[in-house]
């Protein structure tokens, strides 16, 4: 998964690490602004950003080749999504 | 197909000594690995989304309560060990570097900086864990959150109960995080000293990217809990 271009890939590992670092840094100064209801979605945003380029550039997960990974991965986001979205339309709904 | 060494090795008579008779070429067999783990990581994520769904609708329902007990955390100490964390991923992906290009002191320095980082932040996690005893924030018996104002109404208290909730989630979601770090500190252990005896080679590193794959869901888990558990509503 990882031999894939023969150039060092030192750079990327450095640039996903500084946008992660910068990630965090405003994560944490978004959180003491005023966003009303949009103070979550900026924070779970950068935070699912964040966790998509650590899965890709950490992980290979955009070197992986093979289509039984990506089925596991996409498996698995799908089952969290049902997991909260079918529970949460319960919850959310209820009177 | 990867690269020339690799494929040097699909002569039955000198095939690499890591290749385990059931696979085909080592292309296959670290396949297989790294398959296996993903599998295993998603019943991680199905195990923390029953965590993370009980603190959404809890959220929901008691969102005042929630600002309040989670604005009672030192927020800064929660950003200090995401950056730590995220620190220690970047020093994976170094070893496993150090490791495709045959840089042994690379690989061997970047595996005890991944633990020392591992450590660190279990240190922090220690020291925030002992102010939320001194401050009786542990639910059971000794709980005690009263005249805790709930974030935007000076008014009105926190309820102690629904606080108490938010405080055993924010306990058993960063506990059972801490114990995959104390999990991902073992089997670095055993990664550092199979580097040591100078097992990882170019050609064959697999433990080393399934330990890291490892390391870093434990990463993303944290990426999730440092917002959702440390920032609530701190705006007010």
């Amino acid at each position: 998964m990882s031999d894939h271009s023969k150039s060092s890939p030192l750079k990327t590992y450095f640039s996903v690490w500084i946008a992660l670092l910068v990630g965090t840094f405003v994560t944490y100064e978004a959180a003491f602004i005023d966003l009303g209801r949009f103070n979550a979605v900026v924070a779970l945003t950068i935070a699912t950003i964040k966790a998509l380029i650590v899965a890709l550039f950490f992980m290979h997960l955009r070197h992986a080749h093979e289509r039984l990974l990506k089925l596991v991965v996409i498996a698995t986001i799908f089952f969290l999504f049902i997991l909260i979205a079918l529970s949460m339309a319960d919850y959310a709904t209820r009177t | 197909m990867p690269d020339s060494t690799v494929v040097g090795l699909h002569h039955e008579e000198e095939h690499h000594p890591e290749l385990l008779h059931h696979f085909a070429e080592p292309e296959q067999q670290r396949d297989a690995a790294s398959f296996g783990m993903w599998i295993f990581l998603g019943t991680e994520v199905m195990f923390f989304g029953g965590l993370f769904l009980a603190y959404l609708i809890y959220r929901r329902l008691y969102f005042g309560d929630f600002g309040a007990a989670s604005s009672s955390i030192k927020a800064g100490l929660g950003a200090a060990n995401t950056a730590v964390l995220i620190c220690s991923s970047l020093t994976v992906v170094l070893a496993i570097w150090g490791a495709q290009t045959a840089r042994r002191s690379l690989m061997i320095g970047s595996l005890i900086l991944t633990m020392l980082f591992g450590l660190t932040f279990l240190g922090i996690k220690g020291i925030e864990y002992k102010e939320k005893f001194d401050e009786h924030h542990v639910p059971g018996a000794s709980f005690s959150f009263d005249h805790v104002p709930i974030p935007g109404h000076p008014d009105q208290y926190a309820n102690p109960r629904h606080a108490e909730i938010f405080f055993a989630l924010y306990f058993i979601m960063t506990g059972l995080h801490a114990l995959h770090m104390i999990v991902g500190l073992g089997i670095f252990t055993w990664l550092l000293i199979m580097a040591w005896k100078g097992r990882f080679t170019p050609e064959y590193h697999t433990p080393l990217e399934i330990g890291g794959l490892y390391w870093h869901f434990v990463d993303i888990i944290w990426i999730y809990l440092f917002p959702l558990l440390y920032l609530i509503d701190r705006h007010r």
